[in-house]
């Protein structure tokens, strides 16, 4: 893993990573904003506590509770909303992280829905807030709390997961249990997961309102989120179409005879229709074959076998199209705070 | 069960982290106590040379700016002109 911070926790996937479409777990990115990380002593008896001004009743969970609910499986990437800031141009400060702010995993637990219902939502409820374990230093500072809009908080997919890739979650990826929000950025798969909150009205803090804006209408999205957008700007939300060669990799000698390229591609769960490959710096393309769709909102594999190269450098580049044609972008749309950066990879490598 | 999954987690951080506190020597000059005093309450000072290359003196004083009123950083206006001339003079991008 490269480290980009420790206090609070903050590692990338190296690039050979994406050679397989199912992250392993210690092979999984971790993202924390704030330095009180959780360990697993402060997470014994851990509970989830359901309530709030919309909701029939308060409902606890213990681990045991949740896996008593009926359980359900899906295939998601978890993408950091600022994966690929550091490539950006013109540069954005934050964490500067490059093409590894990302992963893909199976994850399993019960639908947010099913956890819900035992609350009962009242018909006045507009938003699901969520707040994990995870803590400031200081208490001036914002405690990180999201929230979703219905429409996506009873979605099918959106669920409270309990294991990753068949295995307890590892505490830097949210143990004991974490919310997946397939399609969505991660800054809403809530870690450590404490607290549900009904609500009749929309949340209100740095994290929502200030934090993890885009510009309003730059970015498609099929689940709107009203109660949350101003004139300016909506919250991010959904994953814009995106892929990555993980083999080669920059600055590798490969064979004149011929190699195979390979990484994956994916999207806001749609699907993946059509990955392209340059070998000539972006003068002709070729589309890669796809490996099988693990789900709509899972890592796409793609390969292609080259054939015969001149020799010298190659510039390679990728390009994904989702099933709703949704293609990446030649130019970055810019945004201030570095999001959404699928300006297709570049990489040259040497035939040698 | 929660101790066999507590000894993997231990497990890798070691194999993520070269050590559990992270050293990141700052360049001498003048403010860098208070730099290290007011930053590293909240972060480590690993965020500073991550973004140093790109940083003219507005954006490293709307970072600081940013770090006291979003985030509460108990820093008065003297600590913060103070981090912000030593974080320009030490890690600002280069003058055009």
């Amino acid at each position: 893993m490269i480290q980009l911070s420790d206090r609070p926790p903050n590692l990338e996937s190296p690039i050979q990573t994406f050679r397989a479409s199912i992250t392993s777990n210690d092979q999984f990115f971790v993202r924390y904003h704030l330095a009180g990380v959780p360990d697993m002593k402060a997470l014994d008896g851990w509970k989830l506590q359901v309530d709030g001004d919309a909701a029939e009743r308060s409902v606890t969970y213990t681990q045991q509770d949740l896996n008593d609910l009926p359980q359900t499986e899906v295939v998601a990437v978890c993408q950091c909303s600022g994966n690929r800031r550091g490539l950006c141009e013109p540069h954005v400060p934050g964490v500067e992280w490059g093409y590894g702010a990302m992963g893909c995993a199976s994850w399993h637990g019960p639908r947010l829905r099913d956890v819900l219902t035992r609350a009962g939502i009242k018909g006045e409820a507009v938003e699901i807030w969520f707040n994990g374990a995870d803590h400031p230093v200081l208490d001036a500072t914002p405690r990180f709390h999201k929230s979703l809009p219905l429409s996506k908080a009873l979605a099918d997919e959106t669920i409270v997961a309990t294991s990753m890739n068949g295995s307890p979650l590892p505490l830097w990826n949210g143990f004991p249990v974490r919310l997946v929000v397939p399609g969505w950025t991660s800054t809403y798969w809530m870690k450590h997961l404490t607290n549900i909150t009904v609500s009749s009205k929309p949340i209100d803090n740095f994290w929502m309102k200030k934090a993890y804006r885009v510009p309003a209408g730059m970015f498609p999205v099929s689940k709107p989120f009203p109660t949350q957008d101003d004139a300016a700007t909506w919250p991010i939300t959904e994953i814009t179409v995106n892929s990555l060669i993980a083999a080669p990799i920059s600055g590798e000698e490969v064979e004149r005879s011929g190699f195979t390229v390979r990484g994956v591609a994916w999207d806001r769960g749609h699907g993946i229709l059509r990955v392209e490959i340059s070998l000539d710096s972006g003068n002709t393309w070729q589309d890669a074959l796809l490996d099988r769709d693990l789900s709509p909102y899972a890592f796409r594999a793609f390969r292609l076998d080259t054939g015969p190269l001149p020799r010298g450098p190659a510039e390679l580049r990728v390009r994904a199209t989702s099933n709703s044609r949704e293609v990446q972008p030649d130019v970055w749309k810019a945004n201030p705070a570095g999001y959404h950066n699928n300006v297709p990879q570049r990489l040259t490598v040497k035939v040698v | 069960m929660p101790m066999r999954i507590a000894r993997l987690s231990l497990l890798a951080c070691c194999v993520t982290l070269p050590a559990m506190a992270q050293r990141v020597p700052l360049a001498a000059g003048p403010g860098k106590d208070t730099v290290e005093g007011g930053c590293a309450t909240c972060h480590s000072l690993s965020y500073i040379p991550m973004n140093s290359h790109f940083m003219s003196p507005e954006t490293w004083k709307a970072e600081v700016t940013k770090m006291r009123a979003a985030f509460g950083a108990p820093i008065d206006d003297d600590a913060a002109n103070e981090i912000i001339a030593y974080l320009v003079a030490n890690y600002g991008a280069p003058p055009k």
